[in-house]
């Protein structure tokens, strides 16, 4: 099987470093960069396809200049290659932009799957996959949890966490997956693999590679722009209890009632 | 048209998804401000029920028969028909819940009409022609108010950011016919499996007490439940117990789970790790039961009583009984 895996270079949110630049947008030079949490599953998710199922998985970055040091990462973990896409257009791009970009940069690849997180910590705005699979007309497949594809059939199953449980879906590849956590913890490089992914190679595709235009993309055509930003209110002091269980437990059950949480109170 | 729009989501039995009703009370208010017209829209094999629920909180609904959304997943379709009914507009806001659905159904449309997404509003209002929409980003440790910079747009808001209420009467129904066929490719709902978990989801639950790695086990949980029902909440978990196997996925809060809002947070043997921070710092009140005073929790919980949460947890649950009576 021929997997692709979207993966974004994202401040670590561990540490605590992200900041907006003066223009409103992320300043990616205050923290440093990792592959998003979510991709990191859907990573390993394609990983194990591969491993049962044969293949190969290519990763796709739409991302800055220096985005190759975090996919390296992600290619210790064991993808055979890189697709960078990095152009000057499109720094300050909003989730249409990106999802219209990762479109085009599927064009140009062969793929039964292609699977995304399902959001991202920076952003977190859960809209990029689904803008994808609607502009490729993949058939789309979200939150899963579970994936099972079928290649002599050439179709795919996915369990989709639902509000109640989950839902069994199908639907003929290729198909575009986005991944829960749910999935399986990712693995961590090995040496053999951080050894390997110094020769594996990342290819850079400026738009122009694409064939998509820059004046339809990118921080120029933005659809939404930050105005204001503010921290919000501080939480106030700490009240520490230290009393025996019975004492300790009548303060809290006080502390609730004065704040009208109890049941039947809120 | 023009205006703003609420877009219904509906649950699997056809009925109008709770967050619906709170979105659609926010977009009222937005639309009052702006002097606009609201109203929702409702797309689903049997639209009436959900439609009708809808019209409890707007003056107008359109109820949409589409009967591909029977045995699909409902955000592509609805998305590919509202694209067809309202996608030509180019002065419209529509507003859907930051959920699964809501977040797939606004990157579907947005896609497929070119407007642009403003994702998890925790506030909006209106200014200047627009809405303008508070988010709150770097897991809550800073808000950003943005706009739209084209005149349509897709605003999705996050559970628990207001109270529901529905109109003094409510409002019409309109059954819209559709003539267009769906060019997305179909994906098969093959079976809807229930597990047995809270009837509220998690994120719209307005208590919430999560057990982490020092509930030590599936029966430690045990005391975690009976602490969501004498607080009338929704059990919650950290990653670290939702890997020990004690507790499902779906309750799971922080950076890889569900973010939430609860006016209730109460958090027993959870260090309070930035990825579970994350998920609940913007709780109205914080309380924790943990026995290290230096838990990073200590620092942003409203009260940290330092104990076993056992103990503790246990003289909690005699004394919420004893005053229910
Ligand atoms: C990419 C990524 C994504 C992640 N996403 C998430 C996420 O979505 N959600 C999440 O929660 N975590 C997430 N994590 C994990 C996170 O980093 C922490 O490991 C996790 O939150 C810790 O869970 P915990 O507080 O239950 O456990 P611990 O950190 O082990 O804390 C247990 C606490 O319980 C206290 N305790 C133990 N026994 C008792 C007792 N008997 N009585 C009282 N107190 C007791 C201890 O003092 C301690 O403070 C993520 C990590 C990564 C790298
Ligand atoms: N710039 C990007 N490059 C590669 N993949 C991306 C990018 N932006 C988003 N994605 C994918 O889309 C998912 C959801 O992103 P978002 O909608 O921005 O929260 C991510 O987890 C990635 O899999």
């Amino acid at each position: 099987m021929r997997i692709v895996v979207l993966v974004k270079p994202v401040p670590d949110p561990a540490s605590g470093a992200e900041r907006l630049g003066p223009d409103g947008r992320l300043d990616r030079a205050a923290a440093p960069a990792v592959v998003n949490g979510n991709d990191e599953y859907a990573l390993e998710a394609a990983l194990k396809l591969i491993e049962e199922h044969g293949g190969e998985v290519t990763l796709v970055s739409m991302a800055p200049p220096n985005a190759p040091d975090t996919m390296r990462k992600a290619l210790a973990m064991g993808a055979q290659s890189g697709v960078h896409v990095t152009d000057p257009a499109l720094e300050g791009s909003d989730t249409l932009s990106t999802a219209r970009v990762l479109a085009a940069a599927l064009e140009a690849l062969e793929f039964d799957l292609v699977l995304a997180g399902v959001d991202t910590s920076d952003g977190v705005a859960g809209v990029v996959p689904a803008g994808v699979a609607a502009l490729r007309r993949l058939p789309y497949l979200s939150y899963a949890a579970k994936i099972e594809p079928d290649p002599g059939a050439a179709t795919v199953r996915v369990r989709r966490i639902s509000a109640t449980g989950f839902d069994v879906l199908e639907a003929p590849m290729p198909a575009l997956i986005s991944c829960t956590q749910a999935l399986g913890e990712p693995r961590y490089p090995s040496l053999k693999g951080i050894m390997a992914a110094r020769s594996r190679t990342i290819e850079t595709r400026a738009l122009g590679d694409l064939g998509v235009d820059g004046s339809g993309v990118g921080g120029g055509v933005a659809t939404t722009a930050v105005v204001d930003s503010t921290p919000p209110e501080a939480r106030g002091a700490t009240r520490v209890v230290r009393d025996a269980p019975d004492d300790a437990a009548r303060q809290l059950v006080d502390f609730l009632a004065e704040r009208r949480l109890l049941k039947g109170s809120n | 048209m023009g205006g703003i729009y609420v877009i219904g989501e509906v649950t699997p039995d056809g009925h109008l998804a709770n967050i619906s009703t709170e979105v659609a009370t926010l977009a009222r208010t937005v639309a009052a401000e702006g002097g606009q017209d609201v109203a929702g829209i409702v797309v689903a094999a049997d639209p009436g029920p959900a439609a009708q629920e809808l019209a409890r909180y707007l003056p107008r609904v359109l109820a949409v028969t589409e009967p591909a959304a029977a045995d699909r997943p409902w955000a592509m379709v609805a998305a590919e028909r509202i694209a067809h009914i309202l996608g030509n507009d180019t002065r419209e806001f529509d507003f859907v819940g930051s959920g699964p659905d809501g977040r797939d159904l606004a990157g579907a449309l947005s896609a497929l009409t070119g407007w642009g997404v403003l994702g998890n509003a925790v506030a909006a209002s209106w200014s200047d022609g627009s809405p303008v929409v508070e988010m709150s980003v770097f897991g809550g440790k800073l808000t950003t108010t943005s706009r739209f910079t084209t005149d349509a747009g897709i605003v999705t808001v996050r559970p628990n950011v207001v109270t529901a209420t529905p109109l003094d009467a409510p409002g019409t129904v309109e059954p819209h016919e559709n003539a267009e066929g769906l060019s997305q490719p179909a994906v098969r709902v093959v079976e809807r499996v229930s597990e047995a978990s809270a009837a509220v989801p998690i994120e719209e639950a307005k208590v919430i007490v999560a057990g982490g790695r020092g509930v030590g086990s599936e029966d430690g949980f045990g005391l975690v439940e009976e602490l969501a029902e004498a607080l009338g909440g929704v059990v919650g978990a950290t990653r670290a117990a939702v890997d020990s196997g004690w507790i499902a996925y779906s309750q799971q809060i922080g950076q890889t789970g569900k973010i939430v809002k609860p006016q209730l947070y109460f958090a027993l043997g959870i260090s309070g790790a930035i990825q579970h921070k994350v998920g609940m710092q913007t709780a109205g009140t914080i309380v924790a039961i943990n026995r290290d005073p230096d838990a990073p929790i200590a620092e942003f919980a409203d009260m940290i009583v330092v104990g076993d949460l056992f103990e503790v947890g246990k003289a909690v649950l005699a004394e919420l009984r004893a005053r229910s009576g």
